[in-house]
This record gives structure tokens, sequence and C-alpha cells, in this order.
């Protein structure tokens, strides 16, 4: 067993581990945000997926140690600081980009990942980027509509409510 | 998972070191790796991870080579350019997240038959640089999950002769998305190279008679009436050895078209 | 008054803040106190004897509480079937036991074995792989046919044989359609596969169990979409827990599509382990436990025959189906490929003559029931598919055909026991034409040449019964349960609305629409309102969401509580304002007195409800809360007519969608926005059955689809966006809000829009011997077809 700290969401959170305890193992059980989902156990779905020094990653895919140290970023870091929801957030929900939910944290980190590499994709490279998050509810059309207007981008032709 | 101990390493002797004890294991990006530990098809006792070693990573492009740090992550590799063929398969490997985690080293360790980075170093005439010595792409890739590397051997780097013209076309396995048939050719000062994953059963290897097509023709009509056998190919539930064995000619060609 | 929150207004979902700020409650998300963990030790073999099952050395490792096998559960039920056919011969389907933990064999590929239940699910699985389990393998059948054949190995050794039942619908009807073929003037015939699929709502599932003992209760925090339902079988037919003493909830549910209705082994095993450990136990389902342990969908294998007249009018329809039911009867099983699905036969087309056969088969694989749609898009995609294919035989526009065809006056009797009140067929077909510009076509055909691309276009039309209810009907079929629905209204005292309904929310947005009826109804903001579901212990006995029913039967219920709240409410108006009950009028939530300036707020009526100073007390109680069960008189029909256009890659065989089109007869809609999502959904889902999906096994019983490494998941990339409208709308004459119900249809409508789309092309490229592809069409089975 091994103690290990993190930075999530702006908290030092510390707990000890095993070799094997995954990164979202650590974030739901250890820090208590739970908004980070696993849906699958073979890296597909991106329920998972969190930002570790910035980068996108799936976290039932890498082991807490391996983000001793390391600044984390969760669903819960994402909403403006007064609460009220942060753009990408609040793009899904004007677009009705998701149903169940359990899908979204990841397809949320994943659009913040994207629009800060390229803060004004095409309908192509959105889809592109999101072949990593699996969604069963959306049939995607939302989501990308819902990413394409947070990048600013003007959705009022896409078709329906 | 079973249990095991965790290392992380920062350096290469001590991720060396610690790769001696028994049924200790390189750990690199895991994107491979971890599944597989979920679903207790391994055991080690030790992993040693690699991707806290600084002198494992990073790109260098000297002379018209191009020198990649084992746990560069392909992300990294995508971005960087100076390949422009490798940077393009680096980024449509796996999805993003998995490219902010896995290596070119780990890849190439683990040469999975549909893995994208093995038709890339074969095609490239690249070495695989490692803790002991520099090994030729001709002589690393030796089957199905099988390389050239003994117990405890890291890839420290692998160095990419950069060519005149390269292309990667893959076309997709529908689920997993790696590749059903990933081709990857090039034409430079080794020749003209062309290496399939993807679609044999001994894993990536060099199509030497469409090598000798191009050589004289650097078309795609030049491959006109040349195809793989069908034995020998991959067969699953998402293509029989027939439709590799043409999905092989057909991607060959857009792979020379793209490389222009 | 509701200005923008009232029926019909595409509100933003109130449910949506906790889900992006990740702050939802699903069952994974919670814990109890002193809680251990569930590992099941599955059957790797599809087909075995128990010899025995030794757990000796794993009980004595670190962190084992117990470990539980079959012999456990011996005296105590197994799971039920909540659903019974009658054979053609009038005899009940032969219906096998379904032990919680495996007894005697095993019978696929996941069965569970044994349960340890350990302090931490590492130690379980540690402990779980030390159980020696001497398992001897058994001959195993897989396909349908062959384990119908004389010899074949028994699923089920008390069994006859691997036939569960062989029925006839309508049986009286055989005779005259076998003489309507004889005189056919054209027949059309279609062999075809429905393929099996796993429904894979991202929330794989998750099962707490925990027990009081001071009160003797136990709770079960499930996946559930139906926790009332959950409650009553599980208690009734396998703990023998009365529902006094059983509380099911349900939280926050990531996705169901049908797999999550069932009750399944590892929901009664933590609740019963609970009990007897005095501990709280929890199970939560890995991906690839998933795909060995929920209840698959469809998996028919079909002979389908149209007979046609001179003059192309459809004049009968003959079907033979297998359906495969699995190693086990799941929940509603039975029900699927006969009452969802021969029901549906006659489509949008006024077939006189209709009789349908249905054999379902027990295999060695994973039960199979309930997926999005349920029967409904296996008799649509045979349907649509042998009209398209009668037309080219024929040599006539597969639309022209169609609308030849139509059923035009409403309500229509079909020859398959079901009464459509509504519909238009014709009005959803020329809004098809229009959203998807069909008339520009040959334009883009000759753009995809240009690419070197095959271009095709599927259009096909579909009819669902859903808004699954009538139990006086439902019952005459087979169900062992009533299908109506339940809410219960309470008014607080300064005017806010709690609804306790029956109906489960996993993603349709009940939280958002129930509350816009309600704020319609009476005139106040739809925030005034608040929707509680989920948990036996609030709610009243509710069969759940499922079937495309929330709001058609669920809402109708909501509606009902409502309007004797109003009634109620009215007579305390008409006190107040001294005025007659019959002059009282709730616009804009105030009551008036009809031709008078003279109201009352809606506030100042259900304050004197709970402070009853001035009231009328002598005629009416205190308080304003009201229930209603409602129970429909029929199912509803929604129809609608789908496009799409493909563009074949002829050197691969891969196939995209290059457009989608839907246009849907929902009836009168409350939120559009939500509507447009669930047929959204709906058609990913249909696209993914019919290019990338597909569950597969090996002879043996080993299931090759078993992660998403080889089970194709439609991704973003695979999908374009699509045109979707719901201006149609033949309302519902049978239900008070006159709705629909949407959650099936796009993935109902879609798979054989894409199949013809593909035959199109392929046809249009000169492969005239490409009439039919099965599904999935991954790029190695279009280019096998068109290299055939």
């Amino acid at each position: 067993m091994t103690n290990v700290t993190m930075t999530i969401n702006g908290r030092s959170v510390s707990g000890t581990v095993e070799g094997r305890t995954l990164l979202s193992t650590f974030i739901r059980e250890t820090a208590g945000a739970t908004g980070t989902h696993v849906g699958c156990d073979t890296a597909q779905c991106g329920a998972c997926t969190v930002h570790v020094n910035g980068a996108s990653v799936k976290s039932c895919n890498m082991f807490a140690m391996e983000a001793d140290g390391a600044d984390v970023t969760t669903i819960e870091g994402m909403a403006n600081a007064d609460g009220s929801l942060g753009t990408i957030q609040q793009a899904f929900q004007d677009h009705h980009g998701l149903q169940c939910g359990f899908c979204t944290p990841g397809m949320v980190m994943t659009a913040a990942a994207l629009l800060k590499e390229n803060p004004t994709p095409t309908e192509g490279e959105v889809r592109e980027y999101l072949s990593g998050n699996l969604c069963r509810c959306t049939g995607y059309h939302n989501i990308v509509k819902a990413i394409m207007a947070a990048s600013g981008q003007d959705v009022s032709s896409i078709a329906a409510e | 998972m079973y249990a095991f101990e965790l290392e992380r390493p920062t350096t290469l002797a001590d991720a060396i070191k610690a790769l001696g004890g028994e049924e200790a294991q390189p750990l690199s990006g895991g994107q491979t790796l971890i599944p597989t530990l979920k679903q207790r098809l391994a055991m080690p006792s030790t992993l040693v991870s690699l991707t806290g070693i600084d002198e494992l990573k990073g790109i260098k492009n000297e002379g018209g080579t191009l020198t990649i740090g084992g746990a560069t992550c392909h992300a990294d590799v995508a971005k960087d350019g100076s390949y422009p063929a490798l940077s393009d398969l680096a980024g449509h490997i796996g999805d993003p997240h998995v490219r902010n985690r896995g290596t070119i080293g780990g890849s190439l360790a683990n040469n999975d038959p549909s893995a994208c980075y093995p038709a890339a170093a074969l095609a490239s005439g690249a070495t695989i640089v490692t803790n002991n010595r520099e090994i030729a792409a001709d002589n690393y890739f030796t089957g199905l999950f099988e390389t050239a590397l003994d117990e405890g051997e890291i890839i420290t780097a692998v160095k990419f002769p950069i060519p005149e013209k390269a292309a990667y076309v893959k076309f997709e396995q529908p689920a997993s998305r790696f590749a059903l048939v990933g081709v990857f050719v090039t034409k430079g000062a080794n020749g003209v190279r062309v290496a399939v994953t993807g679609a044999s059963e001994g894993g990536v290897f060099r199509w030497t008679e469409a090598e000798e097509a191009l050589s004289s023709n650097f078309a795609p009509s030049a491959l006109e009436g040349l195809s793989v056998p069908a034995d020998g190919m991959i067969g699953d539930l998402h293509g029989t050895p027939e439709y590799r064995a043409h999905l092989v000619g057909v991607i060959t060609k857009r792979a020379v078209m793209k490389a222009g | 008054m509701p200005a923008d929150g009232g029926i019909g207004a595409p509100m933003k979902r109130r449910e949506d803040v906790r889900f992006l700020t990740g702050t939802g409650r699903y069952t994974d998300d919670l814990n109890r106190p002193g809680q251990a963990y569930v590992y099941f030790l599955r059957s790797s073999v599809a087909h075995g004897k128990i010899n025995s099952v030794n757990t000796e050395a794993a009980a004595a490792m670190p962190g084992v509480i117990r470990i539980f096998t079959g012999a456990d559960f011996e005296g105590i039920g197994g799971l039920p079937c909540g659903w019974q056919v009658t054979d053609k011969h009038g005899q009940p389907m032969q219906e096998p036991g379904h032990p919680v933990l495996a007894q005697g064999k095993v019978r696929h590929v996941g069965d569970p074995i044994a349960a340890v239940v350990a302090d931490t699910l590492d130690q379980a699985r540690d402990a779980a792989e030390a159980i020696e389990a001497d398992i001897e393998e058994l001959p195993a059948v897989i396909d349908m046919k062959k384990a119908l054949e004389d010899g074949a190995p028994k699923v089920h050794d008390d069994l006859t044989s691997n036939l569960c039942y062989d029925w006839g619908f309508v049986e009286e009807n055989k005779g005259a359609v076998d003489e309507a073929f004889a005189n056919a003037a054209h027949v059309t015939t279609l062999e075809l596969k429905n393929q099996r699929l796993v429904a894979n709502p991202m929330e794989p599932r998750v099962a707490i169990g925990d027990y009081d003992p001071a009160g003797d209760n136990s709770t079960l925090y499930t996946t559930s979409q139906n926790p009332h339902v959950i409650r009553l079988l599980m208690g009734a037919f396998v703990l023998g827990i009365p529902e006094h003493k059983l509380r099911v909830v349900a939280p926050d549910v990531g996705g169901g599509f049908g797999t999550k209705i069932f009750h399944y082994a590892e929901e009664a095993f933590c609740t019963f382990a609970a009990k007897q450990l005095r501990r709280p136990v929890k199970w939560t389902s890995s991906r690839s436990e998933a795909f060995m342990s929920d209840a698959h969908g469809r998996d028919h294998v079909t002979k389908i025959e149209l007979a046609l007249d001179a003059d192309n009018n459809f004049t009968a329809l003959r079907t033979e189906t297998y359906a495969n039911m699995g190693a086990y009867l799941s929940t509603f099983a039975p029900s699927v490929p006969t009452w969802l699905h021969g029901t549906l036969m006659a489509g949008n087309y006024k077939t006189p003559l209709i009789y349908v056969n249905v054999k379902a088969v027990f295999t060695n694989t994973v039960p199979v029931d309930a997926y999005r749609g349920a029967g409904r898009p296996e008799a649509t995609f045979q349907l649509e598919r042998l009209v398209d294919k009668a037309a080219r035989e024929l040599g006539v526009d597969p639309i022209a055909l169609r609308r030849q065809n139509f059923i035009t006056q409403f309500p229509y009797a079909t020859p398959v026991a079901v009464e459509y009140d509504t519909g238009d067929y014709e009005a959803t077909m020329a809004k098809l034409e229009e959203i998807a510009d069909l008339s520009g076509f040959e334009a883009r055909l000759e753009e995809s040449k240009k690419k070197g691309k095959l271009r095709g276009l599927g259009v096909n039309c579909y009819i669902e019964a859903c808004g699954i209810a009538p139990s006086h009907l439902v019952g005459q079929l087979g169900a062992r349960a009533g299908l109506y629905e339940s809410a219960t209204v309470r008014v607080n005292a300064t005017g806010g609305l709690v609804v306790m309904t029956g109906s489960h929310s996993h993603g349709q947005g009940h939280e958002t629409a129930f509350p816009q009826v309600i704020a319609e109804m009476i005139g106040i903001d739809p925030s005034m309102v608040e929707i509680v579901h989920g948990d036996t212990a609030n709610t009243p006995m509710g069969m759940g969401t499922y079937g495309s029913r929330s709001l058609a039967v669920g809402g109708s219920a909501m509606v009902r509580a409502t309007e004797k709240i109003i009634n109620k409410a009215k007579k305390i108006a008409a006190h107040l304002l001294e005025a007659s009950e019959g002059d009282i009028e709730l616009k804009d939530g105030a009551f008036s007195v009809a031709g008078t300036d003279k109201s009352v707020a809606w506030g100042d009526v259900t304050l004197a409800a709970y402070v009853p100073h001035n009231y009328p007390l002598e005629d009416i109680e205190p308080g304003l809360e009201e229930t209603a069960f409602y129970d429909p008189n029929n199912f509803t029909y929604p129809s609608g007519a789908y496009a799409c256009e493909v563009e074949v890659d002829p050197e691969t065989g891969k196939v995209t969608i290059e457009s989608f089109a839907a246009a849907d007869d929902f009836g009168n809609i409350v939120n559009p926005m939500i509507v447009s999502g669930q047929v959204h959904g709906g058609i990913a889902q249909g696209i993914g059955q019919a290019l990338l999906e597909g569950c597969v096994y090996d002879e043996d019983g080993q299931l090759l689809t078993g992660s998403y490494m080889d089970y194709a998941m439609p991704r973003a990339d695979d999908v374009p966006y699509y045109a979707v409208d719901h201006s149609c709308q033949t309302p519902c004459t049978h239900n008070p809000l006159g709705v629909k119900g949407c959650g099936e249809a796009g993935a109902i409508g879609s798979p054989p829009a894409v199949v013809n789309a593909v035959v199109d092309a392929l046809q249009r490229a000169g492969k005239t011997e490409v009439t039919h592809i099965d599904m999935p069409l991954s790029p190695s089975r279009v280019w096998a077809a068109m290299n055939q």
C-alpha cells in the first residue's frame, strides 16, 4: 500500500492505494467524486474521462499511483466559480445533449479537451474526437450540436429542437 | 486484477534494475496492458512504470532521422509533424484519450497484430533502440505478440529515417477500431517499402511483390493484378482471410495514392 | 401561466443540471455502511453438468464472509416468467425453472455457479478463483433449428424438447391465407435473420441488498426501469418477502432500453444474502459480465411471404419465425416474438389475411428478452424488406407500392387482433419526401458516382403498438401482470405540487415533461411541480417505463389524479367565492366565477385546503392529495416513414450513412425537444443494428463478442445529423393527452431503411443478384455479397 496525493478540482486529496488501484477508483471512492463513471473494462466507453495535468485520459485505464502529484479535473470541477453551468455544460443543457446522463461527464470532459486544442472544430472533427466516448441515448446528434454551439458556432441550421 | 507492486522509477537505470525482479513487467501507457490485467490474463508481481522517466520521452529530428523516446505518447508524435505520415498514423490510433497515454514503445513491445505502429516501423526501416542494443525493424517483429526483445529489455527509442514519400491508410475493424488492414508505404533512400498490419496471422509483414512493382513505378496502377494469398490471413467475425487479402491490395493502392 | 412551459414547449431539462455537474446519484454511487461485495463465479462453458462445487479452500481465504452455491437456494423460488404464451394447440408453453444460482447444470456461458461475498471485491474475486467447480461439459445447442432436431441435446432435461412453444396467429386464418397464396398473381419470399443484440445501456447493472433486522425490512437498490415490478416478482415469487417488508429503490438509472426491465438473479441474490449475513451486499457488473448476464435482444430467423393480386394489392402475408429464448425464460421473453411481433405484421397496409407462426426455442445462450422496440423492430424489418423486394420484382416504385396498399380509414381492425385508432400514413410519407428531399436524389447519385461510390436510397414505413397497457387485453394474451400506471398528486399548502409516479425515468426526461402537463392543466409555472419516482416506499404501485408507455399511460394517470385535484379545488374555490361550483373556472392559476371579476388564486385555495378555517368541512375533507390508476382500453399506434441514403465503397464494402430522415406521427407532443432526442437515439440504435452490432456465439456456445473490442457500438462518426419531424399529428383517441409514445419508434423504423438503401445501391450498380444481406451490414458482408 502506498500513499498518494493529488489535486482533484483544486482540492488536495490523499489516500492509501494498492498498485492495482485505478485512478477512477481513487476519484470515486477516495475523493468521493462519483460524477466520473465506469462503463466498461476495455477502455472504450470513455465515461470515466478526466483531465490529468490538462490532458484527457480514461481514468479507468490508468493507475492512481501514476497520478501521484498530478492535477486532476473531473466533471465536478467544470462549473463556473459561482456554481452556474460552464459554457460546455450549458450548451449540453440548451441543446439536449444528454438523456440518461451516464456518459455525460466523459462527453463534457472530452469536449473541453477538444475545444482547448481546436476552438472552432468542424462537425467531422467533433465526431472524430468523440470516437472514444460511447453514448447509447442521444444518437450523438445533440452532443455534436452542443459542442459546436459551445465553440461559438451557429447551430441554428441543424435540424430539430 | 491480481495484486502487484507498482514501481515508478524516474531513471532508466532504476527501471532496468526493477525489471530484474521475479515476474516484473514493464508498464508503459497501459492502454492495452491494463484491460488485460482487468481480465486477469496477466499476473505480474511487479509493474515497472516507464512513463515517469524523462529520458525515455521526447522527439528529435536530426539529419533526416526522427528519434522518438520509447515512452513518448501518441499525441506527442501526432503533434510533431516532422514525419507527416507517422504523425498522421499516431493521430489516428485509438482515440484522443488513448493517445494521451499510449506510447510508441509500448505499442512496439506488445506487437499486437492489429496495431498501427508496427507497420510504420517496418515500412520505414526504423531501428528499435533498447537499453542493450539496436534492432533493425526487419529483425524485430517475430510473430503474433512476439518480438526480438529479451526478458527485461525495454525500448528506449525508435529511430525513423524520414523517407521522401510515405503514407499510412488504415481500414478499421468496426468495433475495436484497430486495423482490420493497415498499410504503410514509404519511398526513400531504402527504396520502396510496404508494410501491412492487421491482416496476417503472423503479424505485421512486408509485401515484397508490391515493393518491387512500386520500385519501378510508384503509382497505384503498378499494383494492378497483384494480390496476397488468403492463406495465412486472419479470419474472424470481422472478415474472412479472403476479405483481408483483398483489402491488402485495395488499401495499399490507397496508401500509394495518398503518399503522392 | 406557463408561457414557455406548458404542453408543446421545448423546455430545457431540469434533471440535466445534476447530470452535468456530476451530482447524479446512480446505484453504484450508493454505498451502505458495513457493505460487503459479491463476485459471481460464472460458467465458462455453454452447457455442463455440475458434479460438485467445492468451496472449502476458497471460504478460508482472506476477507471471505460466505460462499453461496445453488444448494443454498434449494426450496427458494426461481426467477419467474411474467408471461405465459399458449401454443397453437391450446397448450401452455414449456416453462423451465430458473434458479438464482445454477443447480445441477449450467446452461450458458455466464450462468452463475457460485457467489462469493467478501469484505472487498478483489478478495471476493480472488476467492472465486479458488473454488473447485467440477463441471462436466455437455454438447451445447446454439443454432435454433438444430436445437429442434430429434436427438438434440436438451437445455432442460425435464422438458420434452427445446421447443418452448409453437404459436400460430391467427390459427383460424391459416387455411384462408394458404388459399390466398395459391391464388396469388405474384408471391415474394424473403428469408432473413434479425440478429441477436446486446442492449448496452452505458450504466452497467448494479444491485445492493440491505436488511434491517430491527424491523425485518429488506431494501434493494437496483438499476431498474420498474422497481415495483421487481418488488412484486422478487418478493412474491423468489424470496417470499411481502411487499410491505420490501422496498426497491431505482435511483438515477443510466439507460435501460429494455434490459433493465427484467428481474435478475443478482438482485435476488443481494437481497437474500444481505438478510442471511446481516450485512449490505453490493454487486456491480463489469461490462464483460454484462455481455453474458444482461438479457439480450432480437435473435429471430424468419421466412416471410407476401401474396399480391394482378393489380399489386397485397392479398395475404405468411411468416414463419424461429425465436431464440436463450437458456431460460427471462421476465417477459415469451411475449416478444408473439404479442409484440405477430400483432404488428399488418404494418401500415390493408393486407386482409395474415398468418404468423413462431417457434420459440431454448438454446445454450444468454436469455433473450425485450430490447428497444421488442418484437416490433423484427416485424417491421421483415415486412418492409419484403415490400421493397416485391416492388423490385414487380418493377414498381417501392413508395408507390406502399402508398397503394396503405390503410386509409381509421379506426382500422387488422387481421392480427389489434385496432389502430388513428393514423395518416400518406401524411408522414409526404412529409418524408419533403424533409429527405427525395426529389433531389438523382443529383446526389451523380455526385456519388463521380467519387466512385455507389449511392442508394432506402425508404420504409412503420407502425408500432405501444403505450403498453390495456390490462384486460394483455391478460387475455398471457400477461401475468396488469399494465396500468399510477400517480399520486400531492398539493402542498402553499400551492406547490409533488407528483409521485409509477413511471421511471432513465433518460426520458419525465422530471421536465410531466410538470409541463400539470402546468398546462392548472396554469402555473412548471417549476411549482416536483416529480418523485423510482422508490417503492414513496410512490404508488406502478408498472414502470418500457414500451413507450410513460406519457401515454403514466402521464394519463397523472392527468386523472390532477383532474381530481382540480375538481376538489373548485369545490373549495366555490366555497371561498360564495358561488356555485358549476360556475367556477380555472385559468392561469386562478379560480374565477364565470361572468364576474371575482376570483381566488391557486395558492389561496391550496392554503384553505390545509388551513380549513373557512372551508366546507361538511362536504369535503381537508387536504389536497389524489391518486389515480389509469388503464387504457387500447395500445397507441405511432407510425411514420423513414428514409436513408448510403454510400457503398465498391472496393471495400464499407457503408456510410449519408443522410437519415424520419417523419413520425406521435399524436400530441408535450416536449418536442425531448421527442426529437428520443428519435435520434432510436435511429442510432437502428443504424447500429443495421450496420454494426451483432452478438455472436461460436458453435460451442462461446461468446465471441464479449466486449466492445468485438461488439461494434455506434460511435459519433458512424452516424450523421438526422432530419426528424413530428408535425404530422393524429392524436390518440383514447388517452386524455392524445399522445402515442415516441421512445422506440426510431429503433423500430430505421433498420429496414438502411438495408433497403444498401440493396438499392448494389442493385443500381448492376448487382441484381443481391436482394438481401443479413445484418449487420459490415464491410466484409457487403463485400462478400457483391462478390458472391
